[in-house]
């Protein structure tokens, strides 16, 4: 799954595309629970990296991306499912969700950007929440979100006559649900890393740049600060609705539980874990931050067994204490992510700041 | 009228606890500009070590107030092992790490703490002893009870210890020296590691009393009760100013006030079209609105930028 | 667990597990046709709950009813298809979040469940019910009490438990007999918790009463003075709490502290000892709601309460028994249907007739729980006290189970001599088959009559009691 120079090069390029392909197949020997838990890593790889545009690139700190992803997912179950009675398309919904979320960015950037840090931090987390909250009462005076009780039976991802949900033949092959969200996932990830790796070399992406290493000094140079950082948020924003629309497809039912503050924590440790601004290290962090806790999860009992012959603690316990404690070491050890770019490790050697 | 002084009482007990826990944060910001996420799993614990040692000393044949006072004595000592334990373990190594590094590291230990704390205290929610007997008061058709006029005075006397302990004496003066500029005071003279874990050991210290507070008011206690009541008590810091103690007592009563007459009133002004299941968010909504012509806060000083 | 370690290594290195997961095999083959000897076929049963998290103490009571449930099944030793059957319980953590809820579900989808009981919460029941509905696996809830969860129309989506619809109704009704005039009503915007008291509120304005006060709290919250205060000020005669225990508890207390005399009322979320524990002396006199009868009252609920306090060493939090109910719903399905391949026995659970701890379970065509009597408590010297049984009026219900209770036994009795003389025929093979399953489903069609008359009898001397 690396992706350093080696991968390039064209038979890198192939042999990383045969091992995407190959492996929900080979996940799906274990059970299609496995695949399932490749497409949320794969889902969280979108969130993440659209939340690096925002934290990693122009080093703006959100603690309320989730609601994004929110505003989103809300979009294609109001817009997909029998409580309107509506079933819009997806490519007219999913288009509409990112434009909305977008909305709602540059909605909560313009009062806010002028703001430092952590007291930006405080304010998107404060976005976040309200957005939730929103969504769990907006069912009276009048019923838009259905409120806590959430949307049921919200419409798949399908193009035409093809569906999403449920097995197919394609070329001989079977295909389960989980498996062809996989693709579709995998097809919307290559494309946001493609985005994200343009704007990284851009222009754009180095005035961003600019404005995270020191903000003054870029404004002195001429960097539209404002607006840049409007776009970045907009930007990361926009992703968010995305995985949200596909999040909601592929789960059938959204409710506002799922739109929580600690989603927003989780993403942001992937996006710092794995290695800010550093887009292969975001991708790590965001894989190995979904795929840890099911690991742990299955794996934590049976060890125990194995090594006690006896189960000491709850397994369900100690995994949460076993992810705590792997976010406090990698930090520890690791300070600028497991992965970081380049330029930021040796920054981190040259001036130990 | 009767209503609004029982809602004024309502939100001054409910804003002196959130300016107790705001303390712990701003202390630490103010010398380290870090956000110690795991505040509120320090306050938890004090509150948790209380119902264990009061508890079973009540059951031993001492006298409730003793056991009470026991009790807030084995959670300040806990807790202030545990802020020490946290900077030395959590924070101290990654001191000239990327900002956000020790954010995930607090986050990290948050969910340690929380974890370890179910392992020890159980999933249940447990009932705090009842350390104080009830007396109840009526004032003006405001209805009270002891146990918030106390609150209300340990909050104010701790803070008024605490102000002292920061203005009037040298560990104070070198906290403030830290807070100013680290790399300088370490040149005259100030052991900044020590400093630091100062501020940790008090921050903590003030979050067991916080927790034990809590604790008797609700008489309810439960390994994830410090979520909640962290993430309210870091708004009450950043809505005051972070870092500036006076801004955090007076955030933290103010968001409790704001909280309480929010959900008292806004329902009736908006024709019930906003009500009280909009509670948690007019704290944000204030918070931000503060924010955007105030953006340090109602008592923050400008400060220089913090990379 | 080699199998486990295997799966788990899979996802660290896909590589290295492929070999690994070659020689992953089920356990052992699910319904499995009998050979010539008496074997063994395990029957996995999937059950989802909450083991971490705010409503990890109530996760971890449900999982203690469905162990009670299983542990029993297999020292009673049953006999399905002719081959003994081991029950084992496959547990798994949905953490309440229906994320997590749909990757558990498919996780017990593909360990090929016979059957799941669970979720708790609605929340992660009703995603996870299109994934078992989809792989025709039946599922059985002790607690999602949403509407919702049957309402999507999903054949294997079943419940032992009164929904919010039936639940918020007859608590309705209750308020109206006691007279009160004014309501305050407070919900805590869960699903639960909002649907109950919407329920409510619907019974209640339908009756006349009027409702002064709206007001919302959150299921993490444990400050309600500011919503109390206001309704102190509207002077409602009672407060309705649609929500959980560990704030239902302090809000009664809080309610006393500042001077409301208004009585307090709720659902089954706050009839636990829970509640009282948080509540203290501020529960007296407060009613709540039990789907179903109380444990008392019924033929079985001292004997399970003592099973479950003797093997856990603690009270019954709220929802084991109604859990315990479902495994033993699922497995006597299988009975009935004389198959636990979930394909066979699905359309026996519908047709369930079961006396169960919590209730006679029957399930309507939607999945719920037909009838759905709602017995309200009054907190009385620290204990819960049984007030009435509302839903339906209960002499009617109990003669009209008598009618069809006898009508059953002797539909047994024809099934039994039938069986009887296949038996007799020397018939082999499937005749046999056929006979055991008749004389089994005779039985239990006794038992049920038995149960029923008993509880006819009881209704008809509770209803005397009322006069």
């Amino acid at each position: 799954m690396k992706k350093g120079q080696f991968f390039r090069s064209m038979p890198g390029i192939g042999l990383a595309a045969a091992l995407l392909i190959a492996l929900p197949f080979v996940a799906a020997l274990g059970g299609q629970a496995w695949v399932r838990i490749l497409d949320f890593a794969i889902l969280y790889v979108f969130l993440a990296l659209g939340l690096n545009i925002v934290v990693g690139l122009a080093g703006l700190l959100d603690l309320g991306y989730i609601a994004f992803y929110a505003v989103g997912a809300y979009t294609w179950a109001l817009l997909a499912s029998p409580h309107f009675g509506l079933h819009w398309p997806i490519w007219a919904i999913l288009p509409l969700g990112a434009g909305l979320a977008c909305f709602a960015g540059v909605l909560l950037g313009s009062p806010t950007l002028k703001l430092r840090g952590d007291y930006l931090a405080i304010v998107t987390l404060g976005f976040g929440e309200i957005v939730r909250i929103f969504l769990n009462n907006l069912n009276a005076p009048i019923n838009v979100t259905n409120g806590p009780q959430g949307i049921t039976l919200i419409d798949p991802v399908s193009f035409g006559a093809f569906k999403f949900s449920g097995a197919t033949q394609i070329l001989g092959v079977s295909l389960s649900g989980p498996q062809k969200y996989y693709f579709l996932l995998v097809a919307l990830a290559i494309l946001v890393i493609i985005i994200n790796v343009r704007l990284q070399n851009s222009r754009v992406g180095r005035a961003w740049q600019a404005i995270r290493e020191d903000e003054i000094a870029a404004k002195a140079i001429g960097i539209n600060t404002r607006n840049l950082k409007l776009l970045a948020f907009a930007m990361g924003a926009s992703f968010g609705g995305v995985a949200g629309g596909i999040f909601s497809a592929m789960q059938g039912f959204v409710s506002p539980e799922s739109f929580s503050l600690i989603e927003s924590i989780m993403i942001l440790a992937m996006v710092v874990l794995g290695g800010m601004g550093h887009i292969p290290g975001v991708i790590l962090g965001a894989v190995l931050l979904t795929v840890l806790p099911e690991v742990l999860r299955y794996g934590v009992g049976p060890l125990q067994m194995a090594v006690f012959g006896k189960m000491l603690v709850d397994p369900e316990s100690l995994r949460m204490l076993i992810f705590g404690l792997a976010l406090v070491l990698v930090m520890r050890f690791k300070p600028a992510g497991l992965w970081p770019s380049p330029e930021r490790q040796r920054e981190l050697q040259e001036t130990g700041k | 009228m009767d209503i609004f002084l029982q809602q004024i009482i309502n939100g001054l007990v409910q804003g002196s606890i959130y300016a107790l826990v705001a303390l712990g944060y701003t202390m630490v910001y103010g010398i380290m500009g870090l956000i110690n996420f795991a505040h509120g799993e320090v306050v938890m614990i004090g509150t948790l070590v209380t119902i264990t040692v009061a508890g079973s000393l009540i059951k031993a044949g001492m006298p409730v107030a003793l056991a009470g006072l026991a009790g807030l004595m084995a959670a300040v000592l806990v807790c202030m092992a545990l802020g020490w334990a946290l900077e030395r373990v959590a924070y101290r190594p990654l001191r000239n790490a990327p900002r956000l590094t020790p954010l995930i590291t607090a986050i990290g230990m948050s969910i340690v703490l929380q974890n370890l704390a179910m392992m020890i205290w159980g999933r249940n929610y447990l009932t705090f002893p009842a350390l104080l007997p009830k007396i109840d008061f009526e004032f003006a058709g405001a209805n009270f009870t002891a146990i918030q006029i106390i609150i209300v005075l340990v909050s104010a006397a701790t803070m008024g210890g605490l102000l002292l302990l920061v203005y009037r004496t040298k560990l104070g003066m070198a906290m403030r020296a830290t807070a100013q500029n680290p790399a300088v005071a370490s040149l005259m003279g100030v052991n900044i590691n020590r400093v630091i874990a100062a501020a940790f050991v008090i921050g903590s210290a003030l979050g067991a009393v916080a927790g034990v507070m809590v604790g008797a008011y609700y008489e309810i206690a439960h390994y994830q009760m410090g979520f909640m009541l962290g993430l309210k008590a870091f708004t009450a810091a950043v809505l005051g100013g972070i870092g500036n103690l006076a801004g955090a007592m007076l955030g933290g009563i103010l968001l409790g006030i704001i909280e309480a007459l929010g959900a008292g009133y806004i329902g009736d002004l908006t024709g019930g079209f906003l009500g009280s299941h909009y509670q948690d968010i007019f704290a944000f909504v204030v918070l931000i609105v503060v924010l955007m012509f105030k953006p340090s806060g109602l008592f923050g000083e400008k400060t220089g930028d913090r990379a | 667990m080699q199998a486990r370690l295997s799966v788990v290594a899979l996802s660290v290195a896909a590589a290295f597990a492929l070999s690994a997961c070659g020689q992953k095999e089920e356990p052992k083959p699910v319904a499995a046709p009998a050979p010539a000897a008496k074997p063994e076929v395990v029957v996995k049963l999937g059950h989802v709950a909450p083991m971490t998290g705010p409503q990890a103490h109530l996760g971890k009571d449900n999982e203690n009813g469905a162990v009670l449930a299983v542990e029993e099944l297999n020292a009673k030793g049953m006999e399905i298809g002719g081959a003994k059957v081991k029950f084992v319980l496959v547990n798994e953590d949905d953490a309440a979040d229906p994320k997590q809820g749909a990757i558990v579900a498919q996780k017990l989808v593909d360990a090929k469940v016979n059957g799941v009981i669970g979720h708790l919460n609605s929340g992660t029941t009703i995603p996870a019910s299109k994934l078992y509905a989809d792989a025709g696996i039946p599922q059985i809830s002790g607690s999602a009490t949403n509407p919702k969860y049957t309402q999507q129309g999903f054949a294997t989506a079943f419940r032992v438990m009164a929904n919010d619809v039936q639940q918020g109704k007859s608590l309705g009704e209750f308020a109206v007999k006691q007279g009160v005039k004014t309501v305050a009503i407070v919900d805590d915007r869960t699903a639960y918790g909002q649907g109950l008291a919407d329920e409510f509120r619907k019974a209640a304005e339908a009756a006349g009463i009027k409702v002064v006060a709206s007001e919302y709290t959150t299921d993490k919250a444990t400050d309600f003075k500011a919503i109390l205060t206001k309704i102190k000020s509207t002077k409602a005669e009672l407060v309705f709490f649609g929500g959980m225990d560990a704030q239902g508890g302090p809000m009664a207390k809080q309610m006393k502290e500042l001077g409301i005399k208004a009585r307090f009322l709720g659902g089954d979320g706050i009839c636990t000892p829970e509640f009282m524990k948080l509540g203290g002396p501020a529960t007296e006199g407060q009613f709540c709601s039990l789907p179903g009868m109380p444990l008392e009252k019924l033929a079985k609920g001292p004997a399970f309460r003592e099973k479950f306090t003797k093997k856990f060493g603690g009270e019954i939090q709220l929802y084991a028994p109604y859990v315990y109910d479902a495994v033993m719903v699922m497995a006597d399905s299988m009975q009935r249907a004389d198959s636990v391949d979930p394909v066979k026995f699905l359309p026996a659970v519908g047709k369930t007739k079961y006396d169960g701890v919590t209730a006679m379970i029957e399930f309507d065509a939607l999945g719920d729980l037909k009838g759905g009597a709602i017995s309200i408590y009054k907190y009385t010297a620290g204990k819960l006290e049984y007030v009435e049984t509302l839903g339906g009026s209960p002499l009617d219900a109990a003669k009209a189970d008598l009618k069809e209770a006898v009508a059953d036994v002797k539909d047994a009795a024809k099934a039994v001599a039938g069986a009887a003389t296949a038996v007799g025929k020397e018939a082999v093979g499937e005749a046999k088959e056929a006979a055991k399953a008749a004389a089994e489903a005779g039985k239990d069609v006794v038992k049920a009559g038995a149960a029923a008359v008993k509880d006819a009898a009881e209704a008809t001397k509770a209803a005397a009691e009322k006069k």
